[in-house]
């Protein structure tokens, strides 16, 4: 049983031995002449403007939080699927309306437009 | 048990090839599309040319932007490989070749996917460019919005298979494949598909006109390698998850009403030949889909998948729950 | 073979509790704790609730962290000072607090078994996907739809605070 997650654990090794063996190759063969034109962060060959983490939009926030409600909706979807067809009638009937609240609240999500990107673009 | 390790080398050993084969049937593919040669001098055909690539990224230099998160930066590229990799480890190949058996696999699956969100934001955080930052920043919101219907649309499989294990999942499309029970929910596995492994129509993570390269502007030599390395396993990889949820994993159409009885040899060889030849068949519509449709607009994919696809899910979840119930009420 | 893998597990998930709390950079400090809660699901795993361990990962790990990350990220919070930098007698007390529920904790578990309890062959079967599933829509049926309700207005919540008025929010 638990046997079954060696070849998981080895498969995770064998990626992060490639990756180390790669990198590790590219820095012994390649060239390193650095300096600090070249360590500039690329902006199109201008010197770089101002720092690179601004403030960005909180719709992006938004949207992992809504992510994180959600998911948890498709999380709680998954044990029922599985059974639902040995479970009472009162089991399926309280998942769809276990689905139905959640789907408002998707739908009051979108009337608010909160992910709607493209408003908030045209208005700045 | 001996069988599982087999499975597990000779499937890490395929993934990183048809990684490199990707590569090269995509630069060959958009050639023919667009009416030129593509690389044809490495080897018969070019078929070198990944070796030529992979040698020409390691001689290169490696640069790490000032003022970046040196660590971050150099472990962001491993994330994606390591993800690509894990996901391996549950795809059936065929009858009972996978390789390893574990109770919620599909479950496991998602839990991959859900990780696989680190590599593209923390690069973008790490490279202190305002490119690689607004890269990282649309690729994170993409992919987890893009979670929601892809984890719907694999809900709706666990409806018909009953259980959460994908070998299940695999069996239960001996006649009927899921694409033609559940059509819907294919497309939506499929287009979200394309969005969590961030190829065109969803490629504005690297928008090259805009964002210059993206998060990965400022990742050059084998670091960059990883990312691009990364993209081809995971175009790999959903090509094998599309074909394993809604294209009968190994099974041909039907394959349950006339199939005669195989020898455990010729059944083997035949599910693996059916299993590579799918997945061969949608490599090649991520190939095609990229040199033939333009890109999203970040506010046209924010409103395909959260006004859009994801009611859709919903919806299409519920009515094949409700459907299946009634069926099965009816046999009683 | 599962005591090793407990040991390893849970050096893991202290070494990254305590990597979490003493490093600098908010960044690899939260880093560090999705090392923590990944070392925890192999935890949950080992007492096979797997159901548990899955959605520690999906949630907390895949869901949670993306959001902690996106606010360290873009509010762009400078490095905390380290705990060490100025001593305080808040901070011993804080420290004799620690240590007083550590000890208790403690005192209240080593009674009961050994590091790993004995794992009986129904024990292997509630952690199952499909067990959770049958108590959570029998016996627990209440307490699932409240979770909509309290996970709508979670949703509702998070739209007041963030102030979301369409069309007048600026874009930086």
């Amino acid at each position: 049983m638990l046997s079954n997650y060696i070849p998981i654990l080895l498969l995770t090794a064998i990626a992060f031995t490639l990756a180390i063996i790669l990198m590790t190759l590219s820095r012994v063969l390649g060239p390193y002449r650095p300096n600090k034109i070249k360590l500039q962060p690329y902006e199109s060959g201008m010197d770089p403007v101002g720092a690179a983490r601004e403030r960005y939009s909180i719709s992006y926030y938004l949207v992992a939080m809504e992510f994180i409600v959600f998911d948890l909706e498709v999380i709680f979807l998954y044990p029922w699927a599985v059974r639902f067809l040995d479970l009472s009638f009162t089991a399926f009937v309280s998942m769809i309306i276990f689905i139905t609240i959640l789907f408002l609240g998707l739908i009051y999500t979108l009337k608010k437009g909160t992910l709607d990107f493209s408003k908030q673009q045209t208005s700045n | 048990m001996t069988l599982s390790y087999i499975v597990l080398g000779v499937s890490t050993f395929m993934l990183l090839n048809s990684a490199a084969l990707a590569v090269y049937a995509e630069r060959r593919v958009a050639a023919f599309i667009q009416n030129r040669y593509g690389p044809n001098r490495v080897g018969p055909l070019g078929l070198l040319q990944p070796i030529a690539d992979v040698l020409k990224l390691i001689l290169k230099e490696d640069v790490t932007p000032q003022e970046g998160f040196k660590f971050i930066h150099t472990i962001a590229p491993v994330i994606p490989v390591t993800t690509a990799l894990m996901t391996v480890a549950v795809i059936p190949f065929g009858d009972g070749l996978v390789v390893t058996e574990i109770n919620a696999s599909i479950l496991y699956l998602l839990a991959i996917a859900s990780l696989g969100v680190y590599g593209v934001t923390l690069a973008g955080w790490s490279s202190n460019s305002k490119y690689s930052l607004l890269g990282g920043l649309r690729a994170s919101a993409q992919m987890i919005s893009y979670e929601l219907p892809l984890g719907m649309a694999v809900a709706s499989c666990v409806l018909f298979a009953g259980s959460l294990n994908i070998t299940d999942v695999a069996a239960s499309q001996e006649v009927w494949w899921n694409v033609i029970r559940n059509p819907i929910g294919a497309v939506i596995f499929i287009i979200a598909a394309f969005a969590e492994s961030n190829r065109t129509p969803f490629d504005l993570v690297e928008a090259e006109q805009e964002l210059v390269g993206g998060f990965h502007t400022e990742y050059s030599s084998m670091k960059f390698g990883m990312f691009f390395l990364a993209e081809y396993m995971h175009v790999v990889i959903n090509s094998m998850l599309i074909t394993t949820f809604f294209f009968g994993s190994y099974h041909l159409p039907f394959a349950g009403l006339w199939l005669p009885e195989l020898t455990t040899t010729q059944k083997m060889i035949l599910d693996v030949s059916v299993f590579v030849g799918k997945t061969g068949f949608f490599m090649f519509l991520f190939i095609w889909v990229r040199w033939t449709i333009g890109r999203f607009k970040f506010d046209q994919v924010m409103n395909l998948g959260w006004a859009k696809l994801l009611p859709l899910s919903i919806a299409n979840f519920l009515i094949i729950a409700i459907v299946l119930y009634v069926l099965n009420m009816m046999n009683v | 073979m599962e005591i090793y893998a407990f040991i390893v597990l849970s050096v893991l998930a202290i070494g990254s509790a305590l990597g979490m709390i003493l490093n600098k950079n908010t960044v690899n400090s939260a880093l560090f704790l999705v090392l923590h809660l990944i070392s925890l699901a192999g935890i949950y795993l080992l007492l096979k609730a797997q159901f548990l361990a899955i959605v520690q990962i999906i949630v907390y790990a895949g869901a949670i962290m993306v959001l902690f990350l996106f606010v360290i990220m873009l509010l762009n919070v400078a490095d905390e000072p380290s705990l060490f930098d100025r001593f305080r007698v808040g901070y011993f007390l804080a420290f004799l607090l620690g240590v007083a529920v550590l000890g208790q904790i403690v005192y209240s578990v080593a009674g009961v078994a050994g590091i790993l309890p004995q794992i009986s062959p129904e024990m292997e079967r509630i952690g199952t996907v499909e067990a959770v599933g049958d108590v959570l829509f029998t016996e627990y049926l209440m307490p699932f739809e409240m979770t909509a309700i309290l996970l709508t207005a979670a949703v509702v919540g998070a739209l007041m605070v963030a102030q979301f008025k369409s069309g007048k929010v600026s874009r930086a």
